[in-house]
């Protein structure tokens, strides 16, 4: 044996390389498979890495545009839904909205601190697949009733107590899903608000149960419309499969407004493979939808558009309605500000197999922020009304930040952003969101530069 | 503010918002409905113990939502007739089409005829008597009530239901997932003759005739194996 090989033998650090393809995410995953015989159940959102609104910038005033004062200069953010049809229409003093997440899914104290916090905000909270419940109707001044395809919970008194109706035909995290409630959170409240045993594991319907397709949406809405007396505007929420259609049937079944929910939406328990493989990130959803508004001239007039999936900062809420939405919601982003994933609690995440920062596990009910879950001496960890404040002062954030980077591009409202202030980073991000790769004119796919 | 009801409704010359306007600000008493013509929502969001009767038939969603009301339909209805029903009853004398019923978490809804696929969709607690036959994929995932058959049943009844209680006089063409035939005991043949005497039909089936089907129960929970658990323990043989 000469020296060299020697050497080669003495280096083994080739012996700690990972494989990418099987990294240990994989090969932990297929371990846990062949243990159980189950696919993997959890919460959050997608985790791999997606194309996001980071992949934008704006590019802000300079010699042929005038900025606005930062501090001080107005600055709308108000949106205002269903004008055209309904007695009451939706009126939102900032353009962040509070998605739907069910009291089941979250504790109800959970549910009163989003409640508190988007009603000091001015914003709307929305109910989820499991009806509504006195606190949240009582704690949020702006309340969204989902209409979902279980319909459990289904209760035309509470529809009539509703802000709005948003008839849920998919979320982002799982499009073509239902919902899913594992059995350690089908108490017996839970159980009896979904007239569902005790325990059982929760799998929702994906279909609603008394139409099939745009032509019957439209004859539903307009069922909707008469029970509720056209009091209330009725949104039409889609997981961002095929927003270009999907929104252009959303208007033609006369929704006044369409949420688009991009796959990095949040859910309290899908499948993993469901989560992570399904549905378009929402960067590359939102211009589709605009496209479809415009198309039938409804865009910025009496069709709202909310975007939804992995918002996270005033510039993403900016961007969002630079593309063309009127406003933005959030799910995972809100319950992060009232505690979910909170340092402070680490050694409980990492009791639990987890640490802070990576928990997703709100299938099991076990939160140690007590957000998540129906332990009812979990969810007494979560003081609403500190939750509330929290949200209130994280929904301010994104506002303020908005509005600076609205002003910094010349705007006196928010909806006046628009795409022609933006610029990509990625060749992906630029097609995607069709602005042009910055320092260039070229928006791939498109011929010509823009004008 | 309460309203009283006129006599009749003509929808020749009467738009279905204006009807619907009427009957939910009216607080009691009874009115016709005339030349439905297939309208849709005719009725729909009921909340006071009115009697309206439609002479003809209707579209989608007629009674949907009813509550209290008593809705009586001379003629056919289409898809989602009387869906969500939380109380009152909702007859029709000729057939009902898809999703009659659906949803609902009480009341009672009759349909003289034949009623189309999925009936009984994702009831819970609504009561549905159907003298003829009922399509394919009834009280799918039907979580609580009763439905009963005096006809046929159409294939897969019952798929992935819960707890509620099917009652078929005729044949089944087969049954759903994790749906079975259960034993029908005397509290079972109560039920049905109480819901043959509220459906007016004591005279067209012997509860005796009926059979009862429901939930295996076995797709309540995931099947978890944990072979690294039994492995630990020394369960494992």
């Amino acid at each position: 044996m000469t020296d060299g090989m020697m050497d080669g033998m003495t280096d083994r650090s080739w012996q700690h390389r990972e494989s990418y393809t099987f990294d240990r995410h994989v090969i932990a995953e297929i371990r846990r498979a062949a243990n159980t015989g189950i696919y993997r159940i959890r919460g959050f959102g997608a985790k791999r890495p997606l194309p996001t609104l980071d992949d934008l910038v704006f590019l802000g005033a300079s010699m042929s545009r005038y900025p606005l004062e930062g501090y001080r200069e107005a600055c709308g953010t108000d949106v205002i839904i269903g004008a055209e049809r309904a007695e009451r229409p939706v009126r939102l003093k900032i353009p962040v909205t509070i998605a739907g997440m069910s009291f089941g899914s979250l504790s109800a104290q959970a549910k009163e601190a989003l409640g508190r916090g988007a009603s000091v905000a001015g914003t709307s909270t929305t109910t989820g697949d499991g009806g509504m419940t006195q606190e949240e109707r009582g704690h949020s001044e702006t309340l969204v009733y989902q209409y979902l395809p279980s319909r459990y919970g289904m209760n035309p008194d509470d529809l009539r107590k509703a802000d709005a109706i948003e008839v849920v035909v998919g979320q982002g995290a799982k499009p073509g899903g239902g919902g899913m409630l594992m059995g350690q959170k089908i108490t017996e409240r839970v159980g009896e608000m979904r007239t569902l045993p005790v325990g059982i594991d929760q799998r929702s319907a994906c279909r609603h149960p008394d139409w099939t397709g745009p032509d019957d949406l439209e004859i539903k809405i307009q069922e909707l419309r008469e029970i509720t007396d056209w009091q209330i505007p009725i949104y039409i929420k889609v997981g961002a499969a095929r927003p270009f259609y999907d929104t252009a049937l959303a208007v033609k079944a006369g929704a006044d407004c369409v949420v688009v929910d991009g796959m990095q939406g949040g859910t309290a328990a899908t499948q993993d493979v469901f989560i992570e493989h399904v549905g378009i990130p929402t960067i590359a959803a939102i211009p589709e939808a605009v496209r479809a508004l415009q198309e039938l001239d409804v865009h910025r007039g009496s069709v709202k558009l909310i975007a939804a999936g992995g918002i996270r900062s005033g510039a993403d809420v900016a961007k969002a309605l630079a593309l063309g939405a009127d406003a933005v919601s959030i799910g995972t982003a809100a319950l992060i500000a009232i505690g979910d994933n909170d340092p402070g609690l680490d050694d409980e995440y990492r009791a639990l197999g987890s640490a802070a920062g990576a928990w997703e596990d709100y299938q099991d009910g076990t939160d140690p922020a007590g957000i998540t879950t129906q332990n009812p001496e979990l969810s007494a960890r979560l003081d609403p009304v500190i939750g509330g404040r929290r949200l209130a002062n994280y929904l301010q954030v994104l506002t303020l930040e908005a509005q600076t980077l609205a002003r910094a591009n010349g705007k006196s409202h928010v909806h006046n952003l628009e795409p022609e202030d933006l610029a990509a980073l990625t060749v992906e991000a630029a097609a995607m969101a069709g602005v042009p790769l910055a320092g260039t004119s070229w928006i791939p796919g498109r011929d010509g530069p823009r004008n | 503010m309460s309203l009283a009801l006129p006599d009749t409704f003509d929808l020749a010359d009467t738009t279905v918002r204006e009807l619907n306007r009427s009957l939910h600000l009216a607080e009691g008493g009874s009115c016709t409905v005339l030349n439905p013509r297939g309208a849709h929502s005719v009725a729909a969001g009921l909340t006071s113990p009115i009697d309206v009767t439609v002479d003809g038939s209707v579209g989608y969603y007629c009674a949907g939502m009813n509550q209290q009301a008593t809705v009586h339909v001379n003629g056919n209805a289409s898809t989602g007739l009387a869906e969500n029903i939380m109380s009152g009853t909702v007859r029709v004398t000729g057939n009902a089409t898809m999703s009659a019923g659906a949803t609902g978490h009480g009341g009672l809804v009759v349909v003289e005829g034949n009623a189309g696929a999925r009936c009984g969709i994702s009831m819970k607690g609504v009561d549905i008597v159907v003298g003829g036959n009922v399509g394919h994929m009834s009280a799918f995932m039907a979580q609580a009530g009763n439905l009963v058959v005096l006809g046929n049943a159409g294939d897969d009844l019952g798929d992935s239901l819960y707890e509620a209680r099917l009652f078929v006089r005729g044949t089944v063409a087969s049954l759903g997932a994790d749906a079975v035939e259960k034993e029908m005991g005397p509290e079972h043949l109560g039920i049905v003759a109480d819901l043959l005497e509220k459906a007016d039909m004591s005279d067209a089936a012997n509860p005796s005739e009926f059979r009862r089907y429901g939930t295996a129960r076995q797709l309540y929970n995931f099947h978890i194996d944990d072979i690294d658990a039994e492995l630990a323990t020394g369960a494992t043989p």
